[in-house]
């Protein structure tokens, strides 16, 4: 059995050194989660030295270490923002009671599950991103994969270290489970749908991280109001870390405009063909995949109309993103929100109470902050003086989930016919000759200082590091 | 600390975050201390009126966006209404411009300094482990620190752009001001950090120089304000530590060096002994020879920070002990600064005729304003320079306190846990 120095190994905040239940409960776990790294994390990647960011303390000097280190061997920590003992609930039923420090017993098998299910999407994205390493673009780009990775590990333990806290066996039991679900498994799948895609390649992977792991920022925005105090702790602190990836999704997207929009200019063309022939994306491929990826991510935020996520607010597990700044009662009994249904081949609003409509709350605000990071794509665009735009379909376009799921509709909103949409599809979606385009882009480029020839290098690098440092070190 | 710290001469070092580059990841307004950023729905900005400068959003940002800086008149700064507004980041204001509102940049000028040797211990009568009471972090108010941008493994290179000897002329003891400009590669640093150079050629086995460190000599905004330069006070070595003639590698490298010349750089390191930001603080500084590199920077950036009005309940106190007058660097520029700005004690170990007094001589003749000092908590005790001197400084202190009825073990526990007492001995 594997035994931890719990003050070397896990830095932590949480008195791990002297918990020694909990430590049981680790020591049980941990090596379980080193064979889970082996097996299914960053593929090919054991010796390689990364120059990563760690996280030792919560406070600034202290969540930003940087050094090359083996993937292995990176200190997951456990880390909870500084807590505050007079913290009060700020919405649902028990605004201004004391915040929980305990689960109390009637909440528990609900706040379990969403400990679970957030637990259970972080090991599902280091596996969907496993085989990336082996095509990155360039040597930064494969550091900022591998750093991905390895916070993807420790919200992992995050999750993981509530369950064992505050979950008993149960938590235990549930812990063991995050490890033995895989990414698109048939038999033993991860919880969420958009977790069970395949991110095939760098455009992919960026779509993902600019928009999936948006997706993390407003569920994580959301726990982080939760009355249970451990749970708004430990989610505050992975948004911290959360900000990385969504800079390595919406500056990629980026790059690749920078680099698309390059050719265009200097072939003087805007046929997708000679784009392609030349080597670079073309716009309307990268246009596909933002169809597919914000669609299949917003999803993620569930049913248009939840009980559960009523249920979820009003016994305060979970409130809204940015709760503190809205100028509302916190309550939100008696108040209705407008959401969408297809009647008679139209798209209507309708009013459903507010509670129900939790979920589509953060939907949009997830839209919105969606949206403004496709406006400054689009401004690379136009500083290259290329007049095509980028631009998120509409929110029922390509539905799987609630009350649209099914819906036959074009990205600009119509409700289309089942034949429509098969003619089009292609032109809406990421077809297979896409996918199979992208991919032969895919080469390894691993020399410092170069980038494949789809990307524009990024305008700084890592911690102010150049951006031929040798991000990572292949031994 | 306010954002006072970040005026010097009615101008402002505004914080600005680059909409261009900023992702909106809202770590900058989680992380900020002092809730100095906000945002709306375009972008992410940064109060002026609230900033301090303390750094503390500069490394959780995953983009670097965050570290933008605007020379500004105080009255011209940009509002957070303007910044909400913008595509890009408006250009730095034209010298000109800032000169017409009364505030062209100061000269390079001033200074503090350090001599050559050591003083000797005064010796104790029972053992005495001074360095446990060396404080591991940094006082409270202390900016953040950049460490280890350029490892040894990756050095920068800086170009000299000014070289002087900075003791009198004629004297066998020489100390050089030597001063490097880092262009457009980042090189940020604060008062009490040191760098390393890295002599070029190998040793007598072949191996290339390991980079020998020097402690920074000028304030966090360069020697000259605005610019991104640095000084350094280095001691021409030219007998080793028993006596015998030996010529130092690196320090008769860069006493050498011409202006124009490339030097390969590394660091900036340290992280503890900094200097504290806050208003009030006292400084206490006690240094023997090129240890005074620090207390010069930190004399310079309370003296360009004083015109703010905002550090007059800060006392500088600084002890400073040399073999001779003539071997003290700096010596003219220290004898200007006003006496109601630092109180200066100079001992010289060497002066013909004189009995030799060193450092913690002086301290033990201001016994009654040192232990004013320690009692009052906003005190911070700063001591660099050889070895030797280390004991004697801070058994020194442990008598003044104990003469004046505090407990010293309980004093100097406090001083080192509250990152109040800084020893750099070498």
């Amino acid at each position: 059995m594997s035994t931890i120095n719990y003050s070397e190994k896990i830095p932590n905040n949480v008195n791990l050194g002297e918990d020694r239940t909990l430590q049981r409960a680790l020591e049980g776990w941990q090596p379980n989660f080193i064979n889970w790294w082996d097996d299914v994390g960053p593929e090919g990647s054991t010796n390689h030295e990364v120059y990563l960011r760690t996280a030792v303390s919560v406070d600034p000097q202290g969540w930003a270490q940087f050094g090359h280190v083996k993937m292995r061997d990176y200190r997951w920590g456990i880390f909870l923002n500084p807590g505050d003992a007079n913290r009060e609930i700020h919405f649902g039923d028990h605004k201004g009671e004391k915040a929980w420090q305990d689960v109390p017993g009637e909440h528990r098998a609900n706040l379990r599950r969403i400990i679970v299910t957030q637990g259970d999407t972080e090991p599902a994205s280091v596996e969907q991103q496993r085989h990336l390493g082996l095509t990155a673009p360039s040597m930064y780009d494969l550091r900022n994969l591998f750093q991905i990775n390895v916070e993807e590990g420790r919200h992992l333990w995050a999750m993981v270290y509530l369950l064992h806290k505050h979950f008993g066996r149960d938590g235990r039991e549930e812990a063991e489970a995050l490890l033995q679900r895989t990414s698109g498994d048939v038999d033993n799948p991860r919880i969420l749908g958009a977790f069970n895609e395949k991110t095939p390649d760098w455009l992919a992977f960026f779509m993902f991280t600019y928009f999936t792991d948006r997706d993390g920022k407003f569920q994580l925005s959301a726990l982080a109001e939760s009355a249970f105090d451990p749970l708004a702790r430990t989610t505050k602190f992975m948004l911290t870390e959360e900000a990385h990836h969504m800079f390595v999704g919406e500056s990629g997207v980026s790059r690749v405009l920078a680099r698309t929009a390059q050719v265009m200019n200097e072939l003087k063309t805007d046929d997708p063909a000679k784009v392609r022939a030349a080597g670079a994306i073309d716009l309307g491929t990268v246009q596909r995949y933002l169809n597919f990826h914000y669609s299949v991510t917003i999803d993620l935020f569930g049913a248009d109309q939840s009980s559960n996520a009523a249920i979820f607010y009003s016994s305060g597990l979970k409130g809204r993103y940015e709760e503190s700044k809205r100028t509302d009662d916190h309550i939100l009994k008696g108040q209705t929100y407008k959401v969408l249904e297809v009647k008679d081949g139209q798209l209507l609003e309708k009013d459903v109470p507010m509670l129900n409509a939790l979920n589509e709350v953060l939907r949009d605000d997830f839209i919105k902050d969606s949206m403004a990071g496709v406006g400054r794509w689009n401004k690379v665009l136009e500083k290259a003086g290329i007049p095509t735009r980028l631009s998120v379909p509409h929110k029922a376009f390509n539905r799987q989930i609630g009350a649209l799921a099914g819906i036959k509709m074009s990205p600009d909103g119509r409700v289309v016919n089942e034949v429509e949409w098969a003619a089009k599809r292609d032109e809406w979606l990421p077809s297979a000759e896409d996918f199979a385009f992208v991919a032969s882009l895919m080469g390894r480029v691993v020399e410092p200082g170069k980038f494949a020839g789809w990307i524009a290098p990024p305008v700084m690098g890592i911690n102010r590091q150049p951006i031929d440092f040798e991000y990572v070190r292949f031994n | 600390m306010d954002t006072t710290t970040l005026i010097d001469n009615g101008i402002l070092k505004q914080h600005l975050i680059d909409p261009e580059i900023c992702i909106r990841c809202n770590t900058c307004e989680a992380t900020c201390p002092v809730g100095a950023i906000t945002h709306d729905d375009n972008n992410y900005v940064v109060r002026a009126d609230v900033c301090n400068g303390c750094m503390a959003c500069i490394s959780p940002c995953p983009t670097g966006s965050i570290d933008n800086w605007r020379t500004m008149p105080v009255a011209r700064a940009y509002t957070i209404e303007e910044q909400l507004t913008w595509e890009a980041l408006p250009p730095e204001l034209a010298p000109d411009v800032l000169a017409a509102e009364g505030a062209a940049p100061s000269a390079m000028d001033t200074a503090l300094a350090s001599s050559a040797p050591a003083a000797p211990v005064e010796p104790g009568t029972q053992a005495f482990r001074s360095a446990q009471y060396g404080a591991t972090v940094p006082p409270w108010s202390a900016a953040h620190p950049y460490t280890n941008l350029f490892p040894p493994k990756s050095p920068t290179t800086a170009t000299v752009v000014g070289n002087f000897n900075c003791t009198e002329a004629g004297f066998e003891s020489e100390t050089h001001h030597v001063v490097l400009d880092f262009g457009s590669m980042p090189f940020p640093v604060l008062e009490g950090q040191s760098i390393g150079i890295v002599p070029p050629g190998t040793d007598v086995l072949g191996k290339a120089h390991h980079a020998r460190q020097y402690s920074i000599a000028s304030p966090r905004n360069g020697e000259r304000p605005g610019y991104n330069n640095l000084a350094l006070t280095v001691k021409r070595v030219t007998t080793d530590h028993d006596g015998n003639a030996v010529r130092g590698v690196a320090s008769n490298y860069v006493c050498d060096l011409k202006v124009g010349d490339k030097v390969q750089v590394v660091g900036p390191f340290g992280s503890s002994f900094l200097m504290p930001n806050h208003p009030r603080s006292h400084i206490v500084m006690i240094c023997t020879g090129t240890g005074s590199a620090p207390m010069r920077a930190m004399t310079e950036w309370r003296r360009r920070l004083r015109s703010s009005g905002k550090f007059e309940g800060g006392k500088l106190l600084l002890f400073f002990g040399a073999r001779t007058q003539q071997e003290l660097p700096y010596f003219g520029p220290l004898q200007s600064l006003p006496k109601d700005f630092i109180d200066i004690n100079l001992a010289f170990s060497r002066t013909a005729g004189q009995p030799r007094r060193y450092v913690q001589d002086l301290m033990r003749e201001r016994a009654a304003d040192l232990a004013a000092l320690l009692r009052d908590g906003n005190t911070h005790f700063y001591v660099c320079g050889l070895k030797s001197m280390e004991e004697g400084v801070v058994m020194a202190l442990r008598d003044i306190a104990r003469d004046s009825g505090l407990e010293w073990e309980q004093v100097g526990a406090v001083l080192q846990r509250e990152g109040r007492l800084h020893l750099e001995t070498y």
